[in-house]
């Protein structure tokens, strides 16, 4: 009853007079917060399964047959990239420069697309030389969790083509401003996950 | 039609895949699709549809899709229910040579989708519903943080319904248990549809699960009304917030490890296969990581409940709130440490075993300080037995015999004599029923004259009450005995005559339960029809203590008029205590958002998505993914999406409450 003391000797407040606006989309960024973190769980299961996992070959190809470091270090490096563009986009958005802004959001669709194509590169040469997601439980594990990965940089881009129109036709509206502080926030947080997979399952996957 | 054509239209689906030779699949099929048809023809012929699409099915409105929720779960009820009810007569009567009535095909069809129904599609409902309804009420709020996903939440779950109970007709449900485990699930033992219906339902209403948690967080966080700071929130918004803490923190690792599931059924990986290095265990671990977490999921919002009803009926403040408060989040953190008690006998060893024994054990510290925060607030108390309350005494009474069961389970030794039998059932059954179900009741009697404007009928809400209670007594008792027999669950026909006295009793407590179900339908029916009588006019029936009983019953669409300013736990008893002289004039325009009907399509695209990938009908797949996509891009091109509610509506709809106050004096 605290409160009942502050107040007391003056008249008791129960409702407010004005109407008093919850601006449109004061939510959003804590409700994408929280989307993204049930995204990493969904990505730290598949980090999980392929702790478990990660080691049994079946008499398969084991990472060191099968991973060129110095192309993922590449594909890094595209992924690394993509986020530092993007951090430009989101600079150059704030000083409401929209042809700037489309700009920079182009280059980052394109070394997302750059990153992807690599990606499907190496794939296709595991697959081509038998280290199919069939072939162990160490394949399983590692397409899959790469692959998921990748699937999410595909939507990204697929987003931010969806963005790029939306600017085009709508400027940099307030709207067009939390979407894209949305998806920036979905590219980093990808860039992190990559970060993880190069760690745990390239760079490890050499030590083994 | 050449046979690769008819393979590529309809994948796998043929004549063959109809029950046609399952009578009693057939004839169940019969009397549905006559109900069906009956309840199209009188909505058609009443011209409801209209209404429905307008002011219901595209409704934004989160009271509309509570009740929606509260619906469904209701018909699903009757639908798990038939399942359970089937098996304790063929229990009962598969003794002595008997084979009893069902195959076995189809047998474990039925405890799979009962386990399956109950969960996700009753008891999920049903909690959602309830939160959905009452939370922004509870915290001055107009809405949800974010309409239109809870919607679309709302008819992801119906889809994932949908699935299940296409599966009755068309094909065949899984024949694992309810959370499938590999490799029985894997495609070597089950190359048949029935665990692609378990897959895609689940992921279909699960999507819908994880959406509905993130909005209603963003909600209690961001929406609350001012002066409602965290500590001054009602006791049954603070256990949804966890409640949905949880679904978020665990319904993506189900998402996850359904997906690994898929996979190695549809593509051929080796995650849970017994070949090339996969792991079965490692299903059992992630699944049981969802699982626990999910049973609290389901207990901790029944737990606000009980804690409102007993404050509201003893006429008192909560006893120990801060403590309720902090009990209820040591639980939500407890709830992810014990998931490996499922399966002691997986042999991981005694140190493994020991510490997810004692953190079970923890766990009935905060419950246990529970119960007596509820029993000391009834003390001294002038306790009023109406609905809600005699269901929460039930509750007590009931809740602590299966929370105690749980403990002596929680014990590594003990668990490996009755791991898998039938007091393992009996104790699960104890707590979800004497705990979620009669949280359901209470809740659905408390908060019923809020949502419609009149209370339910007392008489058969008690003689729905005294059915389900001693029908729960009758059906589940003789399972711990049994259980300590050492009978097995999921058993179709025995052995021994001696245990058929037991299975008998259990299927009386069935019928005694099915009474109880119907007397809550006739409940309903008779206080619809006696609305007039039982009306609430004042919105405050129950002499209530939080917010949502300060507003109408039902509540307007834009809830209050003005955003109330809360200085206390119990908000409208510290309003009615302080002289609270509700507002009559300078009403303002009130902005909402609008209704619209992008939820349901992009469902209906996502059954379709899961109705093609069960049965391989690849291009069916294909269509509805990519118009999945797009309808969800095109929804993000509709920039105007609120409207606001003149001042002279809102005068007008408040003019009409002060009459019907006025007129009651």
């Amino acid at each position: 009853m605290t409160s009942t003391a502050i107040t007391a000797g003056t008249e008791p407040v129960f409702h407010l007079e004005e109407e008093h606006a919850h601006a449109e989309g004061g939510s959003t960024m804590l409700g994408f917060w929280l989307y993204l973190m049930s995204d990493c769980l969904i990505f730290a299961m598949l980090f999980a399964a392929y702790g478990v996992l990660g080691g049994n070959y079946a008499a398969g190809p084991a990472p060191k047959d099968l991973f060129d470091l110095d192309l993922v270090a590449v594909n890094t490096a595209m992924l690394l990239f993509s986020s530092i563009t993007y951090g430009f986009a989101m600079l150059t958005m704030d000083k409401g420069r929209v042809a700037a802004t489309q700009a920079w959001l182009a280059v980052t669709g394109l070394f997302g697309l750059a990153f992807l194509s690599i990606e499907l590169y190496e794939f296709a040469h595991m697959i081509h030389e038998g280290a199919t997601p069939q072939r162990s439980a160490f394949l399983s594990s590692f397409f899959t969790l790469v692959g998921t990965h990748g699937l999410h940089v595909t939507f990204g881009t697929i987003w931010l083509v969806t963005l790029m129109v939306q600017v085009a036709r709508f400027g940099l509206i307030e709207a067009n401003r939390r979407r894209l502080m949305c998806l920036s926030m979905f590219w980093h947080f990808l860039d992190v996950v990559w970060i993880g997979v190069f760690t745990f399952v390239y760079l490890m996957g050499m030590l083994r | 039609m050449p046979d690769t054509l008819t393979k590529f239209i309809f994948g796998r689906l043929t004549w063959d895949s109809l029950p046609l030779h399952e009578p009693i699949v057939v004839a169940t099929f019969v009397a549905v699709a006559l109900g069906g048809i009956a309840l199209l023809g009188v909505i058609t012929y009443f011209k409801l549809w209209g209404y429905l699409w307008r002011e219901w099915f595209t409704s934004v409105d989160h009271k509309k899709i509570g009740i929606m929720y509260m619906v469904l779960g209701l018909i699903m009820l009757l639908r798990g229910f038939s399942d359970a009810i089937m098996m304790r007569l063929q229990q009962a009567i598969a003794f002595n040579g008997s084979e009893g009535y069902l195959n076995s095909h189809h047998y474990d069809q039925i405890f799979t989708a009962h386990g399956v129904i109950m969960i996700f599609f009753v008891a999920m409902p049903f909690v959602t519903g309830l939160m959905n309804f009452v939370v922004p009420l509870q915290i001055g709020a107009r809405d949800v943080s974010f309409p239109f996903l809870n919607n679309f939440s709302f008819w992801m779950t119906v889809g994932g319904a949908i699935l299940v109970m296409a599966s009755l007709f068309v094909g065949e449900f899984a024949r694992t248990g309810w959370l499938a485990y590999p490799p029985l699930s894997g495609i070597g033992y089950s190359p048949d549809v029935g665990v692609d219906y378990y897959i895609w339902a689940l992921q279909v209403a699960g999507v819908g699960t994880t959406l509905s948690g993130i909005n209603l967080i963003c909600t209690i966080i961001k929406m609350r009304a001012p002066g409602m700071t965290m500590m001054r929130m009602p006791i049954f918004t603070w256990t949804s917030l966890c409640t949905n803490v949880l679904i978020v923190a665990s319904f993506p690792v189900l998402t996850a490890v359904l997906s690994l599931l898929a996979l190695d059924r549809y593509v051929g990986t080796n995650f849970f296969t017994n070949d090339f290095g996969g792991n079965p265990m490692m299903y059992v671990n992630l699944i049981w990581i969802w699982g626990h977490p999910e049973v609290y999921i389901l207990i901790l919002p029944l737990f606000g409940v009980f804690s409102e009803v007993t404050s509201t009926f003893s006429g008192k403040r909560l006893f120990g709130y801060t403590s309720m408060v902090y009990a209820t989040v040591v639980i939500t953190i407890l709830s992810y440490l014990v998931w490996l008690h499922h399966f002691f006998t997986m042999g991981s060893g005694a140190s493994v075993n020991s510490f997810f024994g004692i953190t079970t054990m923890i766990i009935s510290i905060p419950t246990g300080a529970k119960i007596f925060n509820w029993l000391f607030t009834m003390y001294r108390g002038r306790i009023r037995f109406e609905l809600p309350m005699m269901w929460t005494v039930a509750f007590m009474l009931t809740f602590t015999v299966g929370g105690m069961t749980g403990v002596l389970l929680a014990v590594p030794p003990a668990d490996f004599v009755l791991h898998n039998s039938l007091f393992l059932i009996a104790h699960f059954h104890n707590v979800i029923i004497g705990g979620v179900l009669f949280g359901l009741f209470a809740g659905i009697a408390y908060w019923w004259p809020k949502a419609f404007g009149f209370k339910l009928d007392p008489f058969w809400g008690k003689v729905s009450f005294w059915c389900w209670v001693v029908g729960f007594w009758f059906a589940f008792m003789p399972l711990y005995i049994l259980g300590l027999m050492g009978v097995t669950r999921r058993m179709r026909v025995f052995d021994d005559p001696s245990l058929q006295i037991w299975f008998v009793i259990a299927a009386f407590g069935a019928v005694l339960i099915a009474c109880g179900i119907a007397a809550f339908l006739i409940q309903i029916f008779v206080s619809i029809r006696r609305r007039e009588a039982l009306a609430d006019t004042t919105g405050d029936p129950w002499d209530g203590r939080t917010l949502e009983w300060s507003t109408s019953s039902p509540p307007p669409a834009y809830n209050f008029a003005f955003t109330p300013v809360i200085r206390d736990n119990d908000a409208w008893y510290d309003m009615k205590q302080a002289g609270y002289i509700r507002p009559l004039a300078g009403f303002k325009p009130i902005h909402m958002p609008s209704n619209t009907g992008t939820g349901i399509i992009l469902a209906a695209f996502s059954v379709a998505l899961g109705f093609g990938l069960i049965w391989y009908i690849w291009w069916l797949a294909a269509l509805s993914f990519v118009c999945l996509i797009a309808t969800a891009i095109g929804h993000t091109f509709n920039y105007h999406r609120d409207f606001h509610i003149p001042a002279s509506e809102v005068t007008q709809t408040e003019e009409a409450r002060t009459t019907l106050l006025a007129a009651q004096g």
